[in-house]
C-alpha cells in the first residue's frame, strides 16, 4: 500500500508492502541512497538515519511503522548545524578510506554531538560502537569528532 | 636493493595471484590513446581544457586505497600544474589504453612511481613544444609554472588551456628521454592530499555498486549451495513468484568452471537459483520461499574438526614434500643449547567487505555492459565472455567504487552472476548478494597448520628450525593463498633449517586475503621466533637483530632480504615504544615486538596490551616502523592505510573464525563473525623511515607484524603463549 513519509522535511510517498523495511523503501522506491546495508541485522550501522533526531537502523525499521515520525537521512545533513560541522571535520581530516560506512559514522556523530556536544572518549565510544568500519578509520573518526565539537584533537 | 631486485620481487610476491591471470608487464607503456579521449587530449590520461582544468584519468579500481587520489598526484607533479585545477576521472576497464588495471599486491606505487611521473612529463614537453612553435623560440628557452609555460628570456607565458588544442598536432616525446623533477621541487608528491571523493563520500551521494541505477532496472538475488558447487535439486519457484514484485524465477545450472581448478582464485559461474524483482526486499521474500533442496556434494564430508585431526596425523609423519633443506637440522636440535617445539594453527577468514558483493548488467543484442565493483575487472571480463559464449570485445565494464576490496574483489562471481542473470532476464539488473551469501560464498584466507622444534645456541644464535607445515592443496599444487615458499623468513638466516610441507584436499574455496600468505604466516614465525628468543633468555627485540645479523642484503634475486631495512625499523620501533623501560609496567600488561618484510615494505611494529584476569586483552597502543622507500606520496593516505592495516590485523586475530562443518560456512553474519568496533581500537603511532630505494605501496605490508606484535604482547603480559587464532578469553584467563 501506499505510505506517506516525512523524510528531509518533505512528504515522500511510497508504494511498498509494509514489511519493508526502511533501508529498502529509501534505497529501491525513493531513490535515496545515502544509507548503505552492510549486514540486515542492525549490527554495522551502515544504514543509521534519524528518527526525530535518534539514530537507528533503518534496516530494522519496517516502513508501516515509520507514521508521521521525521525521518532524516546523509542526504539532509549539510542543513543540519551540527551535521555540517559534522562532514566539515571529517573532510578535513580525510577520515573516509572506502567510504562506504561514512554516512552511518557521520549520521551517528551527529545524533551524539547534537545532545554531547563536548563528548568524552567513553561517549565517543558509547555512541559509536555500533557503527563498523571495516577499513579501520577509527583514528580518524574519534579526532573528527573532536574536531567537529571544538575539543583538542589528541 | 637494485632496481632488478625489486622487479624479481615483484614476480615473488605475484606468484600467488598469478594463477588467476594477474600476469603482469614489468614496463606497462602509456599508451597514447588521444584520439578517443576527446578534445584537450594529451594522451589517455591527460585532457587540458581552454580554462586551463586539467582532468587526469585514474587508472586502477578504487576500493578505499586511496589510488583514485594518488595516481593522478604523480602525473600532475611533472605536469606541473595546480592541484586545485586537477579534476579526477575513473577510466573503464581498458587495457589497450591502461595495461592492467587491477587493485592487488601493493603493487600500484612500484608498478606506476616512475611510469605516470613519466606520462605527466611527456604532456608537460608538449606543452612547452607548442608554447615554443608559437614563440618560435628553442624549447630549451622555456620553463613552466604551475599551470604555464614560462619563456625564460622574454618573459612571456601562456597557459596550458591555450596550448591544449595546439598539442594535438605535436608528436610525443619518448618518455624515457625526459628528466624528471627533482624531489626537493615537488608541490604535490609529498603534500597530504584528501581524497578527491571525500566531499561526495561524507555527503552520502551515490559512488558505490551498489548505488548504480539504470533505467528499467530490476533487483536480483542468487541462492547458491551451502555446500560449494551443489546443484539444484528442486525449488519451488511458483511460490516466489507469487511474491508482489517478482518478475522471475529460475533455476541456474552453472558453469562446468564454476569453482576454480587448484591454485586459481575465484568461483565462476555456480549452481543456484535467482530472483528478480520490482524491489530488492520482493526478490528476497521471494527467495526465502523457494525452499530449495540441494543435490549431495562430496565436500559435505569435509569439516574444521576434520582438517585439524588430519593435519595432527600428518605431522607425525614426513612431509610431502620439501621446500627447503639447509644443513643439518636434527643435528643441530641435538646439539642445541635449549630447543622449543610448538604447534601453530590459524583458521579460515573472511574478507567481509562491508558493502556485500553485487554487480549491474544490462544485455542488449549482443552486447554486454557491467557496472561492478572490481578489483580486477579484465579476468572478470574474460569470465564473463567465457561463461555466456560472447566474444570479450562486447562486453564493456565500468569500474565503480568498491566498499572495500582486502583481495575478495579481485575474482568476479559476482559479475558473471549479475551478467548471466540479466541476460536471461532481458533487462538490466543490479544483482545484490546479502550479507549472508556474502559470509558463505568468500573465497577464504586459508586455514594452516605448522609443527615446529627450533634451538638456539649457548651464546644466542638461532641455530636450527624445522617447520612442517600443513596445509590445503590437491598434493602438487597449494590451494590459492594457501602455499609457503622455501625463502619464508627466517630461511638463509639459520644455518640448520628446514621446511616440509603436506597437503589436504579442500572443496571450500580459498583466495588472497589483504597480505595473502603474509597474513598468516607471519603469527606463526614470529610468534615462535620469539619463543626462541625467551628460550635463549634474550631480549627478543635484540634477539630480532641477532637473527638479521649484519650483511645488507641476504640472498639473491627473488630472494633477497633486505636485512639492513629490516634492522633499521626494528631499531626505530624500539625508540619509539619504549621497548627499554618495558619492564616497568604494570602486572598484567606487557609488549611484543614483530617484524616482517611483504609486500616490498620492511614493517616492525611493537604492539602494548592489558590482560584482565578473566582473559580479556584490551590493546592500549600499536607503534609502527615502516620502510617503504624514499618518498611517501600521499602522507593522508599513507597514514590511513597503515593505521587501517594494523587494526585489521587485530580485528582478525582478537575475533575472528571461518569455521566449516559438514562443508558448510558456520559463521552468518556480522554477529558470529565480529568486526573489531572503534571502543576497542587502540591508537597508532606511525613513524616512516626514509632509506634510499623506490617507493612502494601500503595496501598491505603494515598487517602481517601486527598480530604476532599483538600474541607476543600477551605472552610478555601473562606468561601465556597464543599457538591458535583468534585469541580467546578462555586461553588466557588466570
Amino acid at each position: 500500500m501506499a505510505y506517506t513519509l516525512n523524510i528531509n522535511g518533505k512528504a515522500l510517498s511510497a508504494d511498498v508492502d509494509g514489511d519493508t523495511p526502511l533501508l529498502w523503501t529509501l534505497r529501491d522506491t525513493l531513490g535515496i541512497l545515502g544509507p548503505k546495508y552492510g549486514c540486515g541485522v542492525a549490527a554495522c550501522g551502515a544504514c543509521t538515519v534519524h528518527v526525530d533526531g535518534q539514530p537507528m537502523r533503518s534496516c530494522q525499521i519496517p516502513t508501516e511503522s515509520v507514521g508521521s515520525a521525521k525521518i532524516t537521512t546523509i542526504e539532509n545533513m549539510s542543513a543540519h548545524p551540527v551535521g555540517k560541522k559534522v562532514q566539515a571535520a571529517w573532510m578535513e581530516l580525510d577520515v573516509a578510506q572506502c567510504g562506504y560506512c561514512q554516512p552511518g559514522q557521520i549520521m551517528s556523530a551527529t545524533a551524539l554531538l547534537a545532545k554531547t556536544p563536548k563528548p568524552t572518549d567513553a561517549q565517543i565510544d558509547e555512541a559509536m560502537a555500533g557503527n563498523i568500519c571495516r577499513c579501520a578509520t577509527y583514528t580518524r573518526i574519534r579526532a573528527a569528532i573532536k574536531l567537529a565539537s571544538g575539543q583538542k584533537v589528541a | 636493493m637494485t632496481i632488478h631486485d625489486v622487479q624479481a620481487n615483484r614476480r615473488q610476491i605475484l606468484a600467488s595471484v598469478s594463477a588467476a591471470g594477474l600476469t603482469l608487464s614489468f614496463a606497462v607503456a602509456p599508451k597514447a590513446d588521444a584520439q578517443t579521449a576527446g578534445a584537450g587530449a594529451l594522451n589517455a590520461y591527460v585532457r587540458v581544457a581552454p580554462d586551463g582544468i586539467v582532468t587526469i584519468t585514474a587508472k586502477n579500481p578504487e576500493i578505499g586505497q586511496g589510488i583514485k587520489t594518488m595516481l593522478p598526484m604523480l602525473i600532475a607533479e611533472e605536469l606541473d600544474v595546480d592541484w586545485k585545477n586537477v579534476r579526477i576521472e575513473q577510466a573503464d576497464n581498458n587495457p589497450k589504453a591502461y595495461g592492467r588495471q587491477f587493485a592487488g599486491g601493493s603493487m600500484a606505487t612500484p608498478m606506476h612511481w616512475e611510469e605516470l611521473r613519466r606520462v605527466g612529463a611527456v604532456a608537460r614537453a608538449m606543452m612547452i613544444q607548442a608554447a615554443a612553435q608559437a614563440w618560435n623560440c628553442a624549447p630549451g628557452d622555456c620553463a613552466t609554472t604551475p599551470g604555464n609555460v614560462v619563456n625564460t628570456k622574454s618573459g612571456k607565458t601562456r597557459s596550458y588551456g591555450s596550448l591544449a588544442l595546439a598539442c594535438a598536432t605535436i608528436t610525443p616525446p619518448d618518455p624515457k628521454s625526459l628528466t624528471l623533477k627533482d624531489p626537493k621541487a615537488y608541490r604535490i608528491i609529498g603534500k597530504a592530499m584528501p581524497q578527491y571523493d571525500v566531499g561526495k563520500i561524507v555527503t552520502g551521494q551515490p559512488l558505490f555498486g551498489i548505488d548504480v541505477q539504470r533505467p528499467g532496472m530490476l533487483y536480483a538475488t542468487f541462492a547458491k549451495a551451502p555446500v560449494f558447487g551443489a546443484k539444484v535439486a528442486g525449488a519451488d519457484l511458483d511460490a516466489a513468484k507469487s511474491v508482489k514484485g517478482v518478475r522471475k524465477a529460475f533455476v541456474v545450472e552453472g558453469a562446468a568452471d564454476g569453482m576454480a581448478p587448484a591454485g586459481a582464485i575465484g568461483q565462476g559461474l555456480l549452481p543456484g537459483v535467482a530472483v528478480v524483482a520490482d524491489t530488492w526486499w520482493a526478490a528476497r521474500k521471494g527467495r526465502d520461499r523457494l525452499n530449495v533442496s540441494w543435490a549431495e556434494h562430496p565436500t559435505s564430508a569435509q569439516s574444521s574438526k576434520g582438517f585439524a585431526e588430519q593435519a595432527k596425523a600428518l605431522s607425525a609423519g614426513k612431509g610431502q614434500r620439501t621446500a627447503r633443506n639447509d644443513g643439518d637440522v636434527d643435528a643441530a636440535l641435538k646439539g642445541a643449547a635449549a630447543t622449543v617445539e610448538a604447534a601453530y594453527s590459524y583458521p579460515f577468514l573472511s574478507h567481509a567487505n562491508l558493502e556485500p558483493q553485487n554487480c549491474t548488467a544490462e544485455f542488449k543484442d549482443g552486447k554486454l555492459e557491467i557496472w561492478a565493483p572490481t578489483q580486477n575487472p579484465e579476468p572478470g571480463r574474460q569470465l564473463c565472455a567465457r561463461t555466456l559464449g560472447i566474444p570479450a570485445e562486447n562486453i564493456t565494464v565500468h569500474m565503480v567504487r568498491c566498499g572495500g576490496g582486502f583481495g575478495r574483489r579481485l575474482a568476479n562471481d559476482y559479475m558473471v552472476e549479475a551478467a548471466w542473470i540479466a541476460r536471461e532476464t532481458g533487462a538490466p539488473v543490479k544483482l545484490l548478494w546479502t550479507r549472508e551469501d556474502d559470509m558463505a560464498h568468500d573465497h577464504y584466507r586459508p586455514a594452516g597448520f605448522h609443527f615446529f622444534r627450533g634451538g638456539v645456541d649457548a651464546a644466542g644464535n638461532l641455530t636450527a628450525l624445522h617447520d612442517h607445515f600443513v596445509t590445503f592443496g590437491n598434493g602438487t599444487v597449494a590451494a590459492s593463498s594457501a602455499g609457503m615458499g622455501g625463502a619464508e623468513f627466517p630461511a638463509q638466516f639459520v644455518p640448520n633449517l628446514r621446511y616440509e610441507v603436506s597437503m589436504m584436499p579442500l572443496g571450500v574455496p580459498t583466495g588472497p586475503l589483504r597480505a595473502p600468505g603474509s597474513n598468516a604466516l607471519s603469527f606463526a614465525f614470529q610468534s615462535f621466533i620469539d619463543e626462541l628468543a625467551h628460550a635463549a633468555k634474550a631480549d627478543p627485540l635484540a634477539f630480532q637483530i641477532k637473527l638479521l645479523g649484519d650483511k645488507p642484503v641476504v640472498g639473491t634475486a627473488p630472494a633477497s632480504y633486505g636485512a639492513a631495512r629490516m634492522v633499521g625499523v626494528l631499531k626505530a620501533v624500539g625508540e619509539m615504544s619504549g621497548w627499554a623501560n618495558r619492564g616497568k609496567l604494570p602486572k598484567g600488561e606487557g609488549m611484543g615486538v614483530a617484524c616482517y618484510f611483504s609486500h616490498l615494505g620492511y614493517f616492525a611494529e611493537v604492539a602494548h596490551v592489558a590482560v584482565s584476569p578473566a582473559g580479556d586483552v584490551k590493546v592500549k597502543k600499536v607503534w609502527v616502523a615502516a620502510d617503504v622507500g624514499r618518498q611517501i606520496i600521499n602522507p593522508a593516505g599513507a597514514m590511513n592505510q597503515v593505521q587501517g592495516s594494523v587494526l585489521d590485523g587485530l580485528s582478525g586475530a582478537l575475533h575472528q573464525q571461518i569455521t566449516i562443518a559438514s562443508g558448510r560456512v558456520e559463521q552468518s553474519n556480522f554477529t558470529d563473525y565480529p568486526l573489531l568496533r572503534i571502543n576497542e581500537a587502540p591508537p597508532v603511532e606511525v613513524k616512516w623511515v626514509v632509506t634510499d630505494f623506490p617507493p612502494t605501496g601500503l595496501g598491505e605490508p603494515a598487517l602481517p607484524p601486527a598480530i604476532p606484535a599483538l600474541t607476543n604482547a600477551i605472552f610478555a603480559a601473562t606468561g601465556k603463549r597464543v599457538r591458535s587464532l583468534p585469541v580467546t578469553p578462555d586461553m588466557l584467563k588466570a
